[in-house]
């Protein structure tokens, strides 16, 4: 019985391995440089976000008011970053009309209140830095991390344009060094024949934007920054608090441990 | 304070009914760590029901409100996100603390005579528990919420001849709509609510009734008293020790459960799922639809059973739906199928502790498959005879239910054949 309980195990344990050996296709993402404590990076990364995504998309659960938590006052609140309202309390809305919206774009941009918990903010990082021009697709445009996303690359004369290096390898192995190699954003996909390609995107030097990719790797960092702050206003508070309640729970312990030695000790 | 007491025992046993159920009872001293459990799921069913009541204040029934009344809770009320946080992660420890608390009674023998009605109430809390939580989990409106609740009521519509009927009925709808949506807040918010607490009390009583089962399988009851104390030798009053033992419990496991909260609410999608803050989208299905943690090792039962069984029966997904029913169900018929001369794992031989260790790698197992796309391991190369082609995370799951089943179907054969060590009369 025992020999085939182990032996059972022992299969389990060979397909897990070989499940694992055999995976390797797909994205590779650059970890985004953001931190939570940040504030002078997520105020940065509000004004960015009224600038450039409130045009198209609401963040309708949140405040402006709420924007308080990052250090900033009503008045600076109301002076630099509210455009389509002039009361504080109001939720950040857009003023596209939803027809106009989804005729534009194909699809209705959606809220972003909580879209770095559903991306995550490596993915949103990496999705900034990912456009590539695409002359196949509607926009012009397209993305790594996001194929065929609707999106326009709106943040472009900023980055400039960029453009879409693919590489085919023979074999998966190759691929893989090469895409190590690149140390940055890659996607490693089979390719027909069983080759593979690694795609990477490169500046365009023809089409230069505004800032260096340095100055626009930090402001995308900025932006992504403050969705996550978005995502969850309380975020910062949460973790505070935490560490104060574990840190009571660990002098509660300290006593009812005592207490519950001292009540015990005569049981035997 | 006497004179009060005095008044109310005499009009109502208030008195009796404390030291019947915990002042006077008399509990196995030899309790270990396995024996925090049970008090710990009543503390979170309080705190569920506690935060739920606040949740219910602020929380809108309605397909247009209810996702943004979910995100009003985490932003705008007072404290809310605490109080949703509380109750979404209490939902996944409760389950943590129920499983911990059935493997208990699976380790030392605690649903074998005389207490197969505890076991069997302990089972309908179980049952009570994922119709409650399934339920829940529908309220945040999310893709997940939607598209889990749509993939679990189609079970239902399996079944042969009242299928469609029967999906229609749960419903109230022929999709998950905002019909289901206010029923399903009813059955959550009340309907399951009292059904629980009518199952615990009945617990609560039948297991002070038998008194507790210990580590080492002894009935304590069985044993001379002791003239001094008067009570049974291995017994002490559960009032004060494990109430102060149980404080304690408490404690350690309100720390793990902030970490937890504070932290890492989302823990990392397993308690609270990405996709689930999208709201729900009827005409958007979702690329993987998977169900939370804690239904995954049924739900890889599910899917594990071919839907083509036998070739003289028509193909359909209802053999799953049986299976995993099964899977459940069959908690219910421990106290038949073990024939063990002991109870305690402590005195079992090799046999039963090789299918115990079994069932817990294909539970396991099976829960990590019932999360993961049936691809994530790969196919078998086509040359492979009779596996050639198939999923190989489907085999192992189909290996894995086999393995679950026996467990149980072999359990009077190889638990009577154990080669067991003889108990001794006092706990150790």
């Amino acid at each position: 019985m025992k020999k085939i309980a182990s032996l059972g195990a022992a299969l389990l344990f060979a397909f897990a391995g070989a499940a694992m050996a055999a995976g390797g296709a797909g994205l590779r993402l650059e970890p985004a440089p953001v931190h939570r404590l940040d504030v002078e990076s997520l105020q940065r990364g509000a004004r960015n976000f009224v600038n450039y995504c409130l045009n198209c998309h609401s963040a309708k659960f949140m405040r402006y008011e709420r924007l308080t938590d990052i250090g900033l006052t009503a008045d600076q609140i109301r002076d630099n970053l509210m455009f389509g309202t002039d009361k504080i309390g109001s939720t950040m809305t857009v003023a596209m009309p939803a027809e106009l919206a989804k005729s534009a774009f194909g699809v209705m941009p959606p809220d972003l209140s909580v879209q770095a918990r559903v991306r995550g903010s490596d993915w949103l990082y990496n999705y900034f830095l990912s456009f590539y021009r695409d002359d196949q697709s509607v926009t012009g445009w397209n993305n790594l991390v996001f194929p065929n996303v609707g999106m326009p690359h709106a943040l472009w004369e900023l980055s400039g344009a960029h453009r879409l290096v693919t590489t085919e390898f023979d074999d998966h192995e190759k691929a893989t060094a090469a895409a190590i190699a690149i140390k940055g954003l890659v996607r490693v996909d089979p390719a027909p024949g069983g080759k593979w390609l690694v795609r990477t995107v490169a500046a365009d030097p023809a089409a230069p934007g505004t800032m260096t990719q340095v100055q626009y790797e930090a402001f995308v960092a900025d932006l992504v920054n403050f969705m996550d702050y978005l995502a969850e206003p309380v975020r910062n508070k949460r973790i505070s608090l935490g560490i104060v309640v574990l840190l009571y729970l660990g002098v509660l312990f300290a006593f009812v441990y005592a207490l519950k030695r001292s009540y015990w000790k005569d049981v035997h | 304070m006497d004179k009060l007491l005095n008044w109310i025992d005499a009009r109502f046993p208030l008195t009796a009914l404390w030291e019947s159920q915990w002042g006077k009872y008399v509990a196995p001293k030899n309790f270990n760590f396995w024996y925090y459990f049970g008090s710990l799921a009543t503390l979170v069913l309080v705190m569920q029901i506690v935060t739920g009541i606040f949740l219910t204040m602020n929380y809108k029934p309605d397909a247009t409100k209810a996702f943004e009344s979910v995100e009003y809770i985490m932003r705008d009320v007072e404290w809310g996100w605490l109080i949703r946080y509380m109750h979404s992660t209490g939902a996944s420890m409760f389950f943590v603390v129920v499983y911990l608390h059935m493997f208990r009674g699976l380790m030392y023998g605690s649903y074998r005579k005389p207490r197969e009605l505890l076991w069997i109430i302990g089972c309908l809390i179980y049952l009570t528990l994922m119709g409650e939580a399934f339920f829940g989990y529908l309220l945040p409106w999310g893709q997940m919420s939607y598209w889990g609740a749509q993939v679990i009521v189609n079970l239902f519509a399996t079944v042969p001849f009242i299928g469609e009927s029967l999906g229609v009925w749960i419903r109230g709808d022929y999709t998950i709509s905002d019909i289901t949506l206010n029923r399903f807040f009813a059955f959550h918010v009340i309907a399951f609510p009292l059904v629980l607490l009518g199952l615990v009390a009945a617990h609560l009583i039948a297991l002070h009734e038998v008194g507790s089962n210990n580590p080492d399988g002894i009935e304590i009851k069985k044993q001379p008293k002791d003239p001094q104390t008067g009570l049974y030798l291995d017994g002490i009053n559960s009032h004060p020790y494990y109430t102060i033992k149980d404080i304690v419990g408490v404690v350690v496991f309100l720390a793990v459960f902030s970490a937890i909260m504070f932290f890492v609410p989302e823990m990392g999608g397993y308690f609270l799922e990405a996709n689930n803050f999208i709201p729900a989208d009827p005409l958007k299905t979702p690329e993987h639809i998977a169900p939370v943690w804690y239904f995954t090792p049924y739900y890889a039962i599910l899917r594990a059973v071919p839907s083509e069984l036998v070739s003289f029966l028509p193909a359909t997904q209802f053999y799953g739906v049986v299976a995993m029913g099964a899977a459940v169900l069959i908690f219910f018929f421990l106290p038949w199928l073990d024939r063990g001369a002991v109870k305690s794992i402590r005195y079992r031989g090799t046999l039963y502790k090789s299918w115990l260790a079994a069932f817990v790698i294909s539970f396991v197992l099976l829960g990590y498959l019932g999360v993961v796309p049936v691809t994530v391991w790969g196919q078998f190369a086509d040359g492979w005879p009779l596996l050639g082609g198939a999923d190989k995370a489907t085999v192992v799951a189909r290996l894995l239910t086999v393995v679950y089943f026996l467990f149980f179907l072999l359990m009077p054969w190889y638990t009577a054949r154990d080669k067991t060590k003889p108990v001794p009369d006092r706990t150790t």
